[in-house]
């Protein structure tokens, strides 16, 4: 029963969150002249059309793999806020060089994905690296290298990896990756299809799962965020560890680009989604962190995004989506400090009562 | 008698955490402009009394007196304005601030909206003059000696209006001269009026500082005396306990095997030899103790010894091979345990479940670990038979570990570190902070280990606990072994005087 309360008071986190979230959403609407309810039902009506559906899955992949990458980060208290500049730089590099060899199918994409992680883990680790070696805090050498991965990114781009420009065409992009580095669509629909990477992506998030909650590297990873100078006493070397995290979750990273990559541009082009790293720490906060969470918490952003395009078409700036999306960040992260807090207060009040119990039951034994 | 009423004064007060009963019953009485020392080992109970009187812990029980007034203190602030002032044993100043702005840092004195700072550096400067306490208030803390930002602290106290001052072992972070500048700072200060409170378990410097002593046992005032009463002697057996634990007859099991020898270990910090040229061995069913004031090096031997801090000189051999070189995870592969003076830092993962409590420290080993991966069903077995040998008192191996009582974390900690049979453990303060059950019971697997043939070092500030354990008794002070003592022959007093660096080297 007590097990069924706590179950309860967690539901709590998310549905509070989205009803402070709608809340706001409508004062925000009433306060620029839209009706709310108007604006929520048309949302609603073009939120569940078959397109709309498939449309939010392709946006909640990337974010589900930001969010993951964000997420190993904070299991032991280390902030990537470089996920961005480490997403951009891994996919130009390993657009140029799935362009540029030729090998079967499979491997082709495969090798893709290996170039991907292999630059965005070299990119975090660099942030890893300066920490270790000179006390720079991550958040400043993560937000610094996200500019530098700009810069760099736009000079290779128009300098080196730039396809040849044919005729007046104005797009800036590397060359096309063949077809042996595409991934077919999973499902191929009237309006958009839905690709095929969300199978990688949640073969992902299973990996992430057993990483962190099954193996002994993840015992060390979450021990070291819970309590670091335990974890150090008990054999974790936390310069390592830093190390080691912040190259994981630059692979991770790296991966982030690869749906569209492989489903849709077929090169980097200047189009590429940017704004993904970020979006990936809210969706790791809203997620708290877990995979199952992350997925959720990046269906209901990639939701929110597609059905908001509506609004435009009803004379309503689509940006009110914005505060909507703020709202839920906050609601989330505040909730579950809130619950959190509960359930331990219970849980330590069982705990003492448990204890006199048990040493009731003791004492009259020993006498 | 008309006297005036005590400056403060604390009656029946009765403290309890979970466990502990930290005050028992204590009596004080402070006479205005006096100075009053309150000694007692460390866990006796005098920095809970101290929190009480500064409103920062609420007693169970009793009540508290200020000028023959009760008063209820909610928190340090009402404890100011009824003119309390503590200084902590650790200074809380920001070092790169000047000393008027630390001193008026809280409770700035505002002239419409803007801080008055030439009002502020007038007090201050009539303050430094009045009880001889030279301070420029224009220097910068980071440019001060630990002797000067002491001062700068006690006028910090006194700008808040302070008459009554309380000082947490305000000797331990100084050097002798240091110390006697202190003291004819405390002596001006009384002479003006201002009543003190020290607290110190260095008998030497109390003897000479205090008009009157007050000595704390096991959370209960035992005496009040004067100094020109009593002597060293007499105060360490007050503050020790005349029943001076009788080391009981028991079968040496101390074996020839060596199990840990240290060489030459030496750890610098900053220009200071923390820890300087200790060596010693440990043999097989040995338990070899360590005795000393707090902050005279315990922390830096046993961060050596774990591998979590490198030494600058020395060996140390663990069952003949040189760890010296070794990070902390392969050490405790080759049998090394450890129960650390603070579980909640170096000890627990609080909000975790017990059954990745009882990996910690073994998590590379079965029955935790398979491969790569954790092994669940093995780690929450142990874990059950921890729980099982060890008397920990809990609902089950998924309980968080912040849930238990600190008596029941201990004995888990000592469970989980027993059960892994290590070759040498390091045990610092082991029974600090838990009741006399759980003491009793963590005494008992340590000796048993101990026949098992266990080599175990003992690190302690209970001398109680030290004589009656311990096969090997050294003294460690300002870093170095000063003494090798017989446990079975050697008195309280002596150890005292040792530990305070009263009496030179010797080996007994």
């Amino acid at each position: 029963m007590r097990r069924w309360r706590t179950r309860l008071l967690w539901l709590l986190v998310p549905v509070s969150a989205l009803a402070l979230a709608f809340l706001v959403s409508s004062i925000a609407l009433a306060a620029i002249g839209a009706s709310p309810p108007e604006a929520f039902r048309s949302m609603l009506r073009y939120g569940i059309r078959p397109t709309s559906l498939v449309s939010m899955a392709n946006r909640a992949v990337p974010l589900y793999v930001a969010g993951l990458a964000v997420a190993i980060g904070f299991k032991m208290n280390l902030f990537n806020i470089g996920v961005e500049g480490q997403y951009r730089i891994a996919a130009l590099l390993s657009a140029a060089v799935g362009a540029a060899v030729a090998l079967p199918p499979v491997l082709h994409v495969a090798l893709i994905m290996l170039v991907a992680m292999a630059v965005g883990a070299a990119w975090a680790g660099i942030a890893g690296v300066l920490k270790v070696k000179r006390g720079v805090h991550e958040v400043v050498a993560t937000i610094m290298l996200n500019f530098v991965a700009t810069g760099l990114g736009a000079y290779l781009l128009a300098n080196h990896l730039r396809k040849p420009r044919v005729g007046s065409e104005l797009l800036i992009a590397t060359r096309p990756i063949p077809p042996s580095g595409q991934l077919p669509p999973l499902l191929v629909t009237a309006g958009e299809d839905l690709r095929s990477f969300i199978l990688i992506a949640a073969v992902l998030g299973v990996l992430v799962y057993v990483l962190v909650w099954r193996t002994r590297f993840g015992y060390d990873l979450r021990a070291s965020g819970i309590n670091p100078t335990a974890a150090q006493a008990s054999g974790v070397d936390p310069n390592r560890m830093i190390v080691t995290t912040m190259l994981i979750s630059g692979a991770m990273a790296g991966l982030i680009g690869m749906s569209d990559l492989f489903g849709y541009f077929h090169a980097y082009t200047l189009d590429f989604p940017t704004g993904l790293g970020f979006d990936g720490i809210a969706v790791a906060l809203v997620g708290l962190n877990h995979p199952v969470g992350i997925a959720v918490a990046a269906l209901l952003f990639g939701w929110v995004d597609r059905a908001a395009q509506i609004l435009d078409l009803e004379g309503i700036p689509k940006e009110v989506i914005v505060i909507t999306k703020g709202v839920i960040i906050l609601s989330v992260v505040v909730a579950y400090e809130v619950v959190r807090r509960l359930v331990q207060v219970a849980e330590v009040k069982a705990a003492a009562e448990e204890t006199r119990r048990l040493e009731a039951e003791r004492e009259p034994a020993a006498v | 008698m008309s006297q005036q009423p005590p400056a403060v004064e604390l009656s029946g007060i009765t403290k309890t955490f979970p466990g502990v009963v930290a005050n028992d019953d204590v009596h004080l009485a402070v006479r205005a402009g006096e100075i009053h020392a309150v000694v007692g080992e460390n866990g006796a109970g005098k920095s809970t009394l101290m929190k009480i009187c500064y409103g920062m812990l609420r007693p169970d029980r009793g009540t508290i007196r200020i000028d023959g007034r009760e008063v209820h203190f909610r928190s340090p602030k009402d404890a100011i304005a009824a003119g309390i002032g503590m200084v902590h044993q650790h200074f809380m100043l920001a070092s790169n601030l000047t000393v008027l702005e630390n001193v008026v840092l809280g409770s700035e004195p505002a002239r419409g909206g803007w801080i008055a700072f030439e009002e502020a550096r007038r007090r201050i400067r009539e303050l430094s003059e009045t009880y001889g306490m030279p301070l420029d208030p224009d220097r910068r803390v980071e440019d001060l000696a630990v002797g000067e930002r002491q001062r700068v602290e006690i006028i910090k106290v006194l700008f808040r209006g302070a008459r009554t001052l309380i000082l947490d072992e305000p000797t331990a972070v100084l050097v002798p001269q240091e110390v006697e500048e202190l003291f004819r700072n405390l002596r001006e200060l009384a002479a003006r009026g201002v009543t003190i409170i020290f607290i110190s378990h260095k008998l030497d410097e109390v003897l000479e500082i205090a008009d009157t002593i007050t000595v704390i046992r096991g959370g209960r005032t035992v005496a009040t005396v004067r100094p020109d009463e009593v002597d060293a002697h007499r105060l360490a057996v007050l503050m020790v306990g005349a029943e001076l634990p009788t080391p009981e007859t028991r079968e040496a099991t101390v074996t020839e095997h060596v199990a840990l020898a240290v060489r030459g270990l030496g750890v610098r910090i900053e220009e200071r030899w923390a820890l300087e040229d200790v060596s010693f061995e440990i043999r097989r069913g040995e338990i070899v103790g360590v005795a000393g004031v707090e902050g005279n090096g315990q922390r830096e031997l046993v961060e050596a010894l774990m591998g979590l801090r490198r030494p600058d000189a020395g060996t140390i051999e663990l069952e003949g091979l040189d760890v010296t070189g070794w990070p902390t995870r392969r050490r405790r592969e080759a049998g090394l345990g450890y129960i650390p003076e603070d579980r909640h830092v170096w000890g627990l993962l609080l909000p975790s479940p017990l059954w990745e409590n009882a990996m910690l420290g073994h998590q590379t080993e079965p029955p935790f670990a398979r491969g790569a991966f954790v092994d669940r069903a093995g780690a929450h077995a142990r874990t059950v038979e921890i729980v099982r040998d060890y008397h920990v008192v809990t609902p089950g191996p998924d309980t968080p570990a912040l849930a238990l009582s600190g008596g029941n974390q201990q004995k888990f900690i000592v469970g989980r570190e027993m059960a892994a049979s290590p070759k040498v453990l390091i045990a610092a303060q082991p029974t600090r902070g838990i009741d006399v059950g759980a003491q009793a019971a963590v005494w008992e697997q340590i000796r048993a280990a101990r026949a098992a043939g266990l080599a175990l070092l003992l690190i302690s500030a209970d001398l109680e606990e030290l004589i009656g354990l311990s096969d090997t008794l050294h003294v460690i002070y300002r870093g170095r072994f000063v003494a090798r003592l017989d446990p079975s022959r050697v008195t309280p007093e002596e150890l005292g005087s040792y530990m305070t660096g009263a009496r030179e080297a010797a080996t007994a």
